[in-house]
């Protein structure tokens, strides 16, 4: 049933779920529940610790990212909050895919509004041969999961030890943290909470040279100036990329450029010519290359090479693409990161639009494939804009689809209709099933053994990096 | 920190994100981002202050902008991932006031435009 009218929603309280407890949600929910003071929120969360990527994607060393922690935990002490988590909301409508603890269906009959902000945690692939048979090839994504504690990355086969050359493909900022995360000195690493595990792993390693290729040209990078000094502030770390080539793509570019691209672009500059030559590691950005296979060793099928297709920039300025020269060359590496992109899943009985990989929506209001809007519908964070974007702009998108639920609920738009209940009975049920609900001060005790493990071990925090370490830790 | 007494603090004025001008007193040394949040303004902040997140970018006038020393590159790192960047754009948490400060204005960015409020809306059932 559809609920619309606008009187009674006056004097009633407004009941929304949100599925996903990353910054799409958790900033969505912030602006609902300062501006509708009679609004109860209840966020599902798949896993049963909080925060999303901010836990489990920002690097390890980027703790100062990680302080938007604070709004989302205040945001949970308001009394109209209420964190359900290890409690997975919808079936991924791809095949084989677990089945989740509730359906949006199961949702529709106790809320006035359901937000889906559920991310993008699907990789892109590339497409070429022996991309996924052979060990060390891996998406830079499950690398970063499984460094961060990701429970369901923790089969990952890392080994660092048997190469001394890495490559990560794509020229965005998941790139530079992977390139990072390998060639930091791991006493600085030891300070963080990378996993016990992972430093255990960066002990053995003997990776000293990381190449982090792109298909296009320096214009065209996606990563920017800070992740980018970073790397270029890398101890006892030389690096490489070709002069010639930035010198005439600037000069093609000319004043075109804006700010942004004018300062990373004159960062890289500064690097190429400040880098020091011959340091035991280094680093390379190599432009125009795109992976046309991976080749391995035939005993033990672990990558030996990539071989690369040689491109050059064809299109207009700002649109540029990059095409086939026919040229190739060989590259030598025993570790491969996929760093290209994600995509987010569809799940049951939502509209989804797979060529974009998004939640069709306009400002966040869920459409249909007719552009009918679907009552009741919202979606937030990278399942709504696609999975680009910091925090920041994650955030400001968050906002924007908060307004829009706000005004539907205040216009006494149709919404779906809640006058029966609430989240209570949905509790009822999955703890009927012997299902086990997290909440908020559940995971506040998670987190508070982890800080005491992490003291122990001279780091903010350890991280229990499976759900049943996670659920132990409440009893 | 305490608000100044009325009349003890620096003038400080804000243009919010509907046009509207403000003017408010600050303490010696505070950041316009403290400055802001005491006076419920909406300036986000989302890193507190630890140059992570450009959510407390403000457009300054010109001649404010020119009397302070240049922004540090951590600084302009940030600057350049925010929205509607200009000439005098400075981040919040890291201007700090002083009396030769007295009168800067500061436009508080506006946020992306929602045309689903405004009333461009798709078809109904
Ligand atoms: C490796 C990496 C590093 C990054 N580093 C930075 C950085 O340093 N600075 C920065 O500003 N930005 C960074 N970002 C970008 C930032 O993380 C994103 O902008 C932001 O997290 C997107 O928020 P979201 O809520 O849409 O998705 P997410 O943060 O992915 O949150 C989605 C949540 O939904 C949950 N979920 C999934 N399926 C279900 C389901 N069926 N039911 C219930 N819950 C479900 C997930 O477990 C997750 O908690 C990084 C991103 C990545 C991938
Ligand atoms: S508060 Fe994050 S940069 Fe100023």
């Amino acid at each position: 049933k559809i609920c619309s009218g606008s009187e009674d929603r006056v004097s009633r309280s407004f009941k929304v779920a949100v599925v996903g407890s990353g910054p799409g949600g958790f900033y969505t929910a912030h602006r609902i529940l300062k501006q509708v003071p009679q609004s109860s929120i209840d966020m599902y969360e798949a896993l049963p610790v909080p925060h999303g990527l901010v836990r489990f994607g920002v690097a390890p060393d980027h703790p100062e990212v990680k302080n938007v922690i604070n709004t989302f935990d205040e945001v949970a002490e308001n009394p109209n909050f209420r964190f359900i988590g290890n409690t997975s909301v919808g079936t991924f409508v791809t095949p084989g895919s677990k089945k989740a603890d509730l359906e949006v269906a199961d949702l529709a009959q106790h809320y006035d509004a359901i937000l889906l902000a559920y991310g993008a945690h699907e990789d892109r692939v590339l497409g070429v041969p022996n991309e996924k048979s052979l060990r060390g090839v891996m998406a830079a994504r499950s690398f970063v999961g499984f460094y961060n504690g990701l429970p369901s990355e923790q089969d990952l086969d890392v080994d660092l030890s048997k190469t001394d050359t890495a490559v990560v493909i794509g020229q965005g900022n998941v790139a530079l943290d992977v390139a990072r995360i390998l060639l930091t000195p791991l006493e600085d690493l030891k300070k963080t909470d990378l996993t016990e595990k992972m430093i255990k792993i960066l002990e053995k390693s003997t990776v000293k040279h990381v190449h982090v290729i792109g298909r296009r040209g320096p214009l065209e990078v996606a990563f920017t100036s800070k992740e980018l000094r970073e790397m270029l502030q890398l101890p006892g770390t030389t690096f490489h990329m070709d002069r010639n080539l930035l010198a005439s793509e600037m000069e093609r570019a000319g004043k075109s450029l804006d700010r942004p691209r004018k300062r990373l672009m004159g960062l890289l500059e500064k690097g190429i010519k400040e880098s020091k030559p011959n340091q035991p590691k280094s680093w390379s950005l190599q432009f125009l290359r795109s992976p046309l296979e991976f080749s391995g060793d035939g005993k033990d099928g672990t990558l030996k090479a990539i071989k690369l297709g040689i491109n050059r920039l064809e299109g207009e300025d700002n649109n540029r693409r990059a095409a086939a020269t026919g040229a190739k060359e060989e590259l030598e590496c025993g570790l491969a990161f996929r760093s290209i992109g994600y995509k987010s899943v569809g799940i049951q009985g939502v509209p989804f639009d797979s060529r974009k990989g998004i939640v069709p929506n306009v400002d966040g209001k869920v459409i249909d494939e007719n552009s009918n809007i679907v009552p009741g519908l919202y979606a937030s964070g990278w399942l709504k804009r696609g999975p680009i974007g910091v925090i920041a702009s994650t955030m400001a998108d968050a906002y924007q689809t908060a307004d829009t639920i706000i005004s539907d609920w205040t216009r006494g738009e149709p919404m779906l209709d809640s006058l029966s209940s609430g989240g209570a009975p949905v509790l009822d049920i999955l703890r009927s099933k012997g299902h086990k609900v997290v909440s908020y001060q559940d995971w506040k005790k998670i987190e508070q053994k982890e800080f005491e493990m992490g003291t122990r071990l001279g780091k903010p925090r350890e991280k229990f990096v499976s759900v049943d370490e996670m659920l132990k830790a409440i009893d | 920190m305490p608000r100044p007494a009325p009349g003890q603090g620096i003038k400080v004025n804000f243009i919010t994100r509907e046009g509207e001008t403000v003017t408010v007193e600050a303490n010696e040394g505070e950041s316009l981002l403290d400055v802001a949040r005491a006076n419920d303004l909406d300036v986000e902040g989302a890193c507190e202050a630890s140059l992570a997140c450009s959510t407390c970018h403000l457009i300054l006038d010109d001649d404010s902008f020119s009397k302070l020393e240049e922004p540090s590159d951590e600084e302009n790192d940030m600057l350049d991932l925010a929205f509607g960047l200009s000439d005098t754009s400075r981040l919040g948490c890291q201007v700090l006031m002083t009396k030769e400060l007295a009168g800067l204005t500061a436009k508080i960015p506006s946020a992306t435009r929602n045309m689903y409020v405004d009333g461009a809306k798709p078809k109904h059932h």
